[in-house]
């Protein structure tokens, strides 16, 4: 009898208060779960399953052998067992191995296993690069649809219409073929009436898109709204919300994205972006056996498309995966680099094949300019660094404080009138400042270009010196009055985009955070540029100035500062280090700006962890109680494990299983009256020895099973957990072995362990949880949530905020 | 261009619930890979996709002028496509100079098939949405299934008939039956998620 010498690894079980999935009775509705075969009645597969498997005369031993389906899977909104899944992972692996040396078909088999992760990473690129591709086309043409339309073809945007037509030098941005709204409808684009007819316009088609954003979000995939981001950590840190990653998710996150983001409300693309890949990755682990059934496997799979995703986000593939490894998985190991990698890779090239910016280009604001930089400089980027992170902290605050109170009060209860309010006040207040009117990518864009002398935008209108112009290298030259007009434009624009972000990052529709705070910081660092530009034009004899910066020359690049400003302003918020930087430097092409980019990310970093020491994707996480053990911080109280385990001293005593002196009855009864998603397993009730873990999830499908499969099974059956069954009288019923689905090899620490090392065991071993003993004798419990809400307790935050499980 | 895949992307929610779960994918993937993948192979470069086009500032009393022409990549320089030249034969280096020449390609073909797949989705989700919440109310008086869009709180009876299986006891083999309990199935799945998300605030808040 070949048993797989496989033991279900401990389950972190801990009480689950909420009953997410109505379990009535004992009988668990698997059809609700999207990732599991269901195991409905009706479709037959169960009773097909074992019909192949028995015939009626079988032992029941032949019958325990045989691994049920069900047994090993994980509830929603539970975690994981690190432990069991690598185990087992590493146990199939033997399998294959020790097969492959029999015949040539299993050899394939094995090699075609081991490729198999690769060609996933391919899929993953492959999908994750077209719909970004998608996105990027479908929301750069429905922006430009609140201004107009191409009367050549309705498909193309702006800048596609004028392709081809003769543009003047001066009139670079009018052509016949594209025509606003008031130019189609009155005739004509001039006076009051044309203007008052465009703001209209402009707003209606805000609205139109974000009411049919919330509503396609509200009706088909509620999980689609958000981020993503903290809830994937979750979920890479070995949590199950199922639906999360799933199909409607996915498609519905994608299209909600693209009305999201032309809608003109203040929010980015890219942390859905993250989440759509990981949608991705999760639907094409499905092909692979290795992967869908194992969730150790499916979270490397899952961190290598986060890092797909970014860099399809910012063309950045090394900074996705430094920011894959840095911000959102909780493991990480080196095989999984090299694959996110290949990932991300694939799905640059993939977008770069489908051309969203027609100059194979990948993002926007791609910069080319590559102007030196002086030592001086530093001081003012150091400024940058200090707005950056004291601007994180505000807006991680106040998003917290008003994302908090939608969640309390009756605010939470209209999201849809909520998203039509916020998109109205943003359309109605954006439209009059020509800045805000335009999407915040192209604004970036603008602000991070370098003024030419071909550029003829308000920000470039310099007085300009033709006698002295040696080719595009312009010196610093005097600011003309489109560039003081631009200046308090910018300044508005600034006040707006700082407020109303804190009220958009949240709502129910899918909203990102990176590029609202790159413009925030990108239009702090040109002001600051352009400031630091007219001084030194005008005091060029100072003594700072005189050395470097002599009259002619051009020495301060304003589209630098509005770099660095974005980068230190980014880093504030989401507490980025390297990831950051490489990304930064990745869209810039140059490596001559890292040590403006690392000290404004230095220095917003040290001011916003002297004021929150949260980024605002833990600070989310924690506002939704999502039991996430954070991997970096330090546990430096010097309590023990008998502090926080289960039973307390009041408490009754630990609900055990013996190891056979228990009937069927006893158990179902044990498991009826209590919550528990484990029990420890125990020799008698006198010794108190331990055995084993075993979960509720399995016992209730076993002695489901037993009792409809198995002859004899009664309620007075004795169950028991030991190799050989225990001696009983031939009258009594048959028994019912369970030993197959016990956990032999618990983890266990003595009642003496001081937490610090207790948490570092199940962070680094992602325990579920942990027993506790006393000379030997079993005394207690500590589940992962007890450890959360020990360490909130100490850290002085409500404990009783962990929910889930 | 693409014919099966404006057929597919509509047709995919009827498809999911037609195969197993494994199968949904695979066809689900093979859609999306030979959409997005096709249009930009097959797009053939028609000659109003490529430009080279020269910006050149004002010099001297000539002012400033944007050319442009479909050449090659190899002709895209100053001589090939500033035409007519504005200055004469001896200045003409010196004006090239300050003219900035870039290489520009597009496909308008798959801006023109990504944004149709992407409209047909979006109305393909509304028609879906208008039959949920005005349709398939009035074929399922019996059950209580009601209004998927609203927040009501659900009574005790429609919790419980929603865990119960479908009380037929042969199997319900047809297709019709089997696109019918997974699209319940489904509906249970969203207002479970939308419980979550809109009423307790569980998650995502």
């Amino acid at each position: 009898m070949d048993q797989k010498g496989y033991r279900r690894g401990s389950f972190q079980s801990s009480t689950s208060d909420e009953d997410m999935l109505e379990i009535a009775g004992a009988s668990l509705d698997f059809s609700m779960a999207d990732d599991d075969p269901p195991l409905d009645r009706e479709m037959g597969g169960f009773s097909s399953y074992n019909g192949g498997g028995m015939n009626g005369t079988s032992t029941m031993m032949d019958f325990l052998e045989e691994p049920l389906p069900g047994v090993g899977t994980y509830e929603d909104f539970n975690t994981i067992d690190w432990v069991r899944e690598k185990s087992r992972d590493r146990d199939r692996h033997r399998e294959i191995t020790s097969r492959s040396k029999e015949s040539t078909w299993a050899l394939i088999h094995s090699v075609s296993d081991a490729f198999s992760g690769w060609l996933l990473m391919l899929l993953i690129g492959l999908l994750a690069g077209s719909l970004a591709g998608l996105i990027d086309i479908s929301a750069h043409w429905m922006t430009d649809l609140k201004e107009g339309v191409c009367l050549a073809g309705f498909w193309f945007n702006h800048e596609h219409c004028c392709w081809k037509s003769d543009t003047t030098f001066t009139d670079r941005d009018q052509c016949p073929e594209w025509k606003s709204w008031s130019q189609l409808i009155l005739g004509h684009g001039e006076g009051a009436f044309a203007y008052i007819l465009n703001y209209f316009m402009y707003v209606i088609w805000a609205l139109l898109f974000s009411l049919l954003a919330v509503l396609l979000v509200k009706g088909f995939a509620p999980y689609a709204c958000g981020s993503g981001i903290p809830e994937i950590k979750t979920i890479l840190s070995g949590f199950i919300i199922r639906g999360y990653l799933g199909k409607w998710t996915l498609i519905i996150k994608t299209i909600t994205l693209v009305l999201a983001v032309s809608s003109g409300l203040s929010l980015g693309k890219e942390g859905p972006l993250v989440h759509v890949a990981c949608c991705c990755g999760n639907i094409l682990c499905h092909l692979f056996t290795k992967y869908r059934k194992n969730e150790a496997k499916r979270r490397e799979v899952l961190s290598a498309a986060a890092a797909a995703g970014v860099s399809v986000a910012f063309g950045a593939p090394i900074g996705g995966v430094l920011f894959s490894l840095e911000e959102v998985s909780y493991y990480f190991p080196l095989k999984t680099l090299w694959r996110s990698f290949f990932a991300a890779l694939v799905a640059a090239f993939t977008l770069r094949s489908i051309n969203p910016f027609g100059n194979s280009r990948l993002v926007l604001f791609y910069v080319e300019f590559h102007m030196p930089w002086h030592l001086l400089e530093l001081v003012p980027f150091i400024l940058l660094g200090i707005f950056g992170g004291l601007w994180g902290a505000f807006f991680i605050r106040s998003n917290i404080a008003w994302c908090r109170r939608r969640k309390t009060t009756k605010l939470g209860k209209y999201p849809v009138l909520e998203v039509f309010v916020v998109t109205a006040i943003t359309a109605v207040l954006a439209f009059p400042n020509e800045y805000t009117r335009m999407s915040t990518s192209e604004l970036i864009s603008e602000l991070f270009n370098d003024c030419g002398i071909l550029d003829s935008s308000k920000l470039c209108e310099y007085v300009n010196d033709f006698n002295s112009t040696k080719g595009d290298d312009l010196p610093d030259r005097a600011a003309g009055p489109g560039v003081y007009t631009a200046m308090w434009q910018l300044a508005l624009a600034l006040i707006m985009k700082v407020f109303i972000t804190i009220f958009t990052f949240g709502m129910k529709v899918p909203s990102g955070l990176f590029i609202p705070s790159m413009a925030v910081g990108a239009i702090a660092g040109r002001l600051l540029g352009v400031a630091v530009e007219q001084l030194a034009y005008y005091h060029h004899d100072w003594a700072i100035f005189s050395g470097w910066c002599s009259q002619g020359a051009d020495c301060i690049t304003p589209g630098l500062y509005a770099m660095v400003g974005a980068a230190a302003c980014l880093g504030g918020v989401t507490r980025m280090t390297v990831s950051l930087v490489v990304i930064m430097f990745e869209l810039t092409g140059g490596l001559e700006y890292i040590v403006p980019l690392m000290a404004a990310a230095m220095t917003s970093k040290w001011v916003a962890d002297a004021i929150g020491r949260e980024g605002i994707y833990d600070a989310h996480i924690r506002l939704n109680g999502y039991p996430f053990l954070e991997a970096k911080e330090e546990f430096s109280h010097k309590t023990l494990a008998m502090d926080v385990m289960r039973p307390r001293r009041n408490d009754p005593p630990l609900t055990v299983i013996t190891q056979d002196s228990m009937t069927v009855e006893d158990v179902e009864t044990i498991i009826n009256e209590t919550t528990y998603s484990g029990y420890p397993v125990v020799v008698s009730r006198e010794s108190q020895r331990l055995v084993g873990f075993v979960l509720r999830r399995d016992l209730i499908i076993s002695i489901e099973n037993a009792r409809k499969k198995q002859d004899g099974i009664v309620s007075t059956s004795i169950i028991y957990f030991t190799d050989h069954s225990p001696p009983l009288p031939p009258s009594s019923p048959s028994m019912l072995k369970l030993r197959s689905i016990l956990d032999l090899s618990p983890f266990t620490v003595t009642d003496q362990t001081p937490m610090e090392i207790v948490v570092d065991i199940f962070r680094k071993l992602g325990l579920r949880q942990c027993l506790v003993t006393h000379n030997g004798k079993l005394l207690g419990i500590i589940t992962k949530k007890d450890v959360l809400k020990h360490i909130a307790q100490l850290a002085n935050q409500d404990p009783d905020s962990i929910l889930f499980n | 261009l693409c014919p099966g895949c404006e057929f597919l992307f509509p047709q995919a929610s009827m498809m999911f619930v037609q195969c197993t779960r494994q199968c949904a994918s695979s066809v689900l993937l093979i859609a999306l890979l030979c959409c997005f993948l096709s249009p930009p192979a097959q797009a053939s470069k028609s000659s109003e996709d490529i430009r080279c086009k020269c910006i050149c500032p004002p010099y001297r009393n000539i002012s400033g002028h944007i050319y442009k022409k479909n050449v090659l990549q190899k002709d895209c320089n100053c001589l090939h496509v500033v035409e007519p030249m504005p200055v004469p034969g001896n200045d003409v280096e010196a004006y090239c100079l300050l003219c900035e020449c870039k290489y520009e390609e597009r496909s308008t073909t798959t801006i023109k098939v990504i944004i149709i797949i992407y409209l047909s989705v979006v109305g393909a989700l509304l028609l879906y949405m208008a039959f949920l919440v005005l349709v398939d109310p009035l074929i399922r008086k019996p059950d209580a299934y009601t209004q998927p869009l609203h927040n009501e709180e659900e009574n005790e009876d429609a919790r419980s008939l929603a865990a119960a299986p479908t009380p037929s006891g042969a199997r319900a083999n047809t297709v019709l039956e089997r696109v019918e309990g997974a699209q319940q199935r489904w509906k249970r799945q969203v207002q479970e998620q939308r419980k979550t998300v809109f009423d307790r605030h569980k998650m995502l808040s």
